[in-house]
């Protein structure tokens, strides 16, 4: 039951659509279907190989490699602590055992209410506002112990869904191209000339 | 959409009377819309270009002689010009993967300003002639992805983007590609292998240059965000004022994240070549010295790659041949800090640890020997490591880097500086980086991980011990 949706299929087309070869657009329908199901599930990787002309063996190949998928269900908010060195030089380590102790979880798990995933995460590119962490890819900057209850109860409380979605949202907003304004993404195989704005003499210039 | 970007970044950002090439709009909230970007001479760029005509735009990049941002420095026109002849389509990558240690930029001028890196990016297209973009943004980044699907849409809307632009016969779409979290993927032929759904391992080379093949086996340039958000500049400016800042060998400015030990960490765009690595540190309008004053111990010049700089290095400028002439690089514009209190060999983890777990395991020495320097430091750090196995320590990194390999001088030691760069038995540089930093550390540090060793004799007269009672 956890094929996409009717809606997602649409969308699905709309992304393989934007890429010259279908296998392209394999990573951006993992996070369609993570979206719909807060996982990827064995059902929706069946789905996808059917979309891309793939097998599931090759669909599960390419999702494995990447961390941001999950395979298993993970909680509404997935908690990732940065352990790198900006973040571990200003107390990332500390940190990481308040968000143990607060949650009453090791990293790598799973509260019982499937709210909150723990996760030692690697650089997240705000190194400045080190101790950082992400919730579903939302950075948090500057986290003390106080922040982090602080967080944990808002995120309880629902006060901060404005601003993050549950795991699987990767963005709220997506790329629409406008089918007047698509110039296409044509097998490389079936081109053969350059774009039409580029004199035929240019390609020298090395 | 309101979230905490307003950092102190800004607070010192707009200090001094340094030139802003890439970040001009990041004093705006509204930095990231179209309105704004419009009214601040946004899209100019691409107009001057359309006027001037691939070949005259390809030329004005070669003269500019930007270097790439993204950690190896190569000229972006020479790059544009490997591409073969009359070999179509050719597509350009966009490398918005940042996940170097240390390095916070890429993330910055995506969130802030992405209609410049749009611009800059159809600039590319239209000088080299790329026939479509492909934006790959890290995955972790949602609210990168969510402020270029909104400028994308805008763009799209006004027809800065899609089939024939502002009016031409310039068409080129640009697709925001999403990324799904492997450090590895920002190496140039992995981000190709990902792009096309696959694994995202480094290819083979030969080829070197994805520019000959690359996706699809087709020209492919691949260029990092920085360096693309750099040609709205020097397209409307044109390149002699782009290279009026800076030295003749590193032009323009350059962002720069520095984070760790340091009173004020920040992003700030400086100028390229000229300022120290002092200037940055200690600077009034910079970092503003080491916090609670301590002394600076050591310090990482050029991201979690880069073996390690001390106190001795800092009169070396921001300069590519420099850093690399004292034993380091620049990489991509990352600076960490180390103040007198931190236990080096602690650091040290964090970063083989780092790129152990980032390993692709496509190559022996890097999957096996990334994991063999992280046990036995692990073990050093833990205070269950011997002598001997400092020494290992030496041997496994000899297998992954053979020969010698960079550090920096020390007066405290004696030590003169051996130069960047060092020999590799892995297709990437994803290996060699769990060594270079460590075997800096180390080399510049070693007593500090000796004294973390367990003393020999005690070793061993507890077994004889055992053995005799």
């Amino acid at each position: 039951m956890s094929r996409l949706t009717d809606s997602n299929v649409v969308l699905a087309h709309e992304i393989i659509e934007r890429y010259p070869r279908r296998k392209s657009a394999l990573i951006p329908l993992l996070h369609l279907s993570q979206e719909q199901n807060g996982y990827v599930t064995q059902d929706a990787m069946k789905h996808l190989a059917e979309l891309l002309d793939i097998t599931p063996a090759e669909v599960i190949g390419t999702a494995t490699f990447y961390e941001m998928f999950k395979f298993e269900p993970v909680g509404t908010y997935v908690i990732n602590v940065c352990q790198t060195m900006s973040c571990a030089l200003l107390g990332s380590d500390a940190l990481m055992h308040h968000a143990e102790s607060k949650l009453g979880i090791k990293a790598g798990s799973t509260t019982p209410d499937g709210l909150f995933t723990l996760e030692a995460a690697e650089c997240q590119a705000a190194c400045t506002e080190a101790p950082t962490l992400q919730v579903n890819y939302r950075h948090r900057y500057r986290v003390t112990t106080d922040d982090f209850d602080q967080m944990i109860d808002d995120l309880r409380n629902g006060n901060l869904d404005d601003e993050i979605p549950p795991h699987g949202t990767l963005g709220r907003n997506r790329q629409h191209i406008p089918a007047d304004k698509f110039v296409g993404a044509p097998d490389p195989d079936d081109v053969t000339d350059g774009p039409a704005w580029i004199p035929v003499t240019v390609g020298d210039d090395s | 959409m309101t979230t905490a970007i307003t950092r102190d970044y800004t607070v010192g950002f707009y200090e001094g009377d340094r030139p802003k090439i890439v970040t001009s709009r990041f004093e705006y909230e509204d930095s990231h819309t179209l309105d704004r970007y419009l009214s601040t001479g946004g899209y100019d760029g691409l107009k001057k270009a359309l006027e001037m005509g691939p070949e005259a735009m390809a030329g004005e990049v070669k003269a500019s002689t930007l270097l790439g941002r993204g950690g190896a420095g190569f000229p972006a026109g020479v790059k544009w010009g490997f591409t073969p002849q009359g070999v179509w389509p050719r597509y350009l990558v966009v490398n918005g993967d940042e996940s170097e240690p240390g390095t916070y930029k890429d993330r910055l001028l995506m969130e802030r300003d992405p209609h410049q890196l749009i611009e800059g990016s159809l600039i590319a297209c239209f000088a080299a002639g790329l026939s479509q973009c492909f934006l790959y943004v890290r995955g972790e980044m949602a609210l990168a992805q969510e402020r270029i699907a909104e400028a994308l849409n805008d763009a799209y809307a006004e027809g800065y983007v899609g089939k024939n632009i502002m009016g031409t016969d310039f068409s080129v779409d640009v697709v925001l590609h999403w990324g799904a979290g492997a450090y590895v993927v920002g190496e140039e032929t992995a981000l190709i292998e990902s792009l096309e759904g696959e694994r995202g391992m480094p290819r083979l080379k030969p080829p070197y240059f994805p520019a000959a093949v690359g996706l699809y086996g087709q020209p492919t340039i691949v260029n990092n965000v920085e360096t693309l958000a750099n040609l709205p500049y020097i397209a409307s400016k044109g390149s002699a004022a782009f290279t009026s800042v800076g030295t003749e060998t590193s032009p323009g400015t350059r962002m720069v994240a520095i984070s760790g030990h340091v009173k004020r960490p920040g992003v700030y765009e400086i100028i390229n070549g000229t300022t120290t690595f002092r200037d940055i540190i200690y600077g009034d309008e910079f970092c503003q010295g080491i916090r609670d004053d301590n002394d600076l111990k050591a310090f990482v010049p050029g991201g979690g790659s880069a073996p390690w700089f001390l106190p001795d290095q800092l009169d070396i400028p921001f300069e590519g041949r420099e850093a690399g002439a004292a034993g380091s690089m620049l990489g991509s514009g990352a600076v960490m800090v180390m103040d007198s209190t931190t236990d080096i060999p602690e650091a040290a983890l964090t970063l083989t640890r780092f790129y152990a777990h980032e390993s692709c395991g496509k190559c022996v020495p890097c999957r096996e020997g990334g994991t063999w320097l992280l046990r036995i430091l692990e073990r050093v750090c833990s205070g269950h490591a011997t002598d001997a196995d400092l020494d290992q320590i030496l041997q496994v990194g000899e297998s992954i880097c053979p020969g010698s390999m960079p550090h920096a001088a020390s007066e405290r030691l004696g030590l003169e500086a051996t130069p960047f760069p060092y020999k590799m038995t892995t297709i990437c540089f994803v290996g060699p980086s769990a060594y270079a930093p460590l075997h800096s550390a180390l080399t510049l540090f070693r007593d500090e991980f000796e004294a973390k060793v367990v003393p020999a004799p005690k070793r061993i007269s507890i077994p004889v011990a055992v053995a005799g009672s």
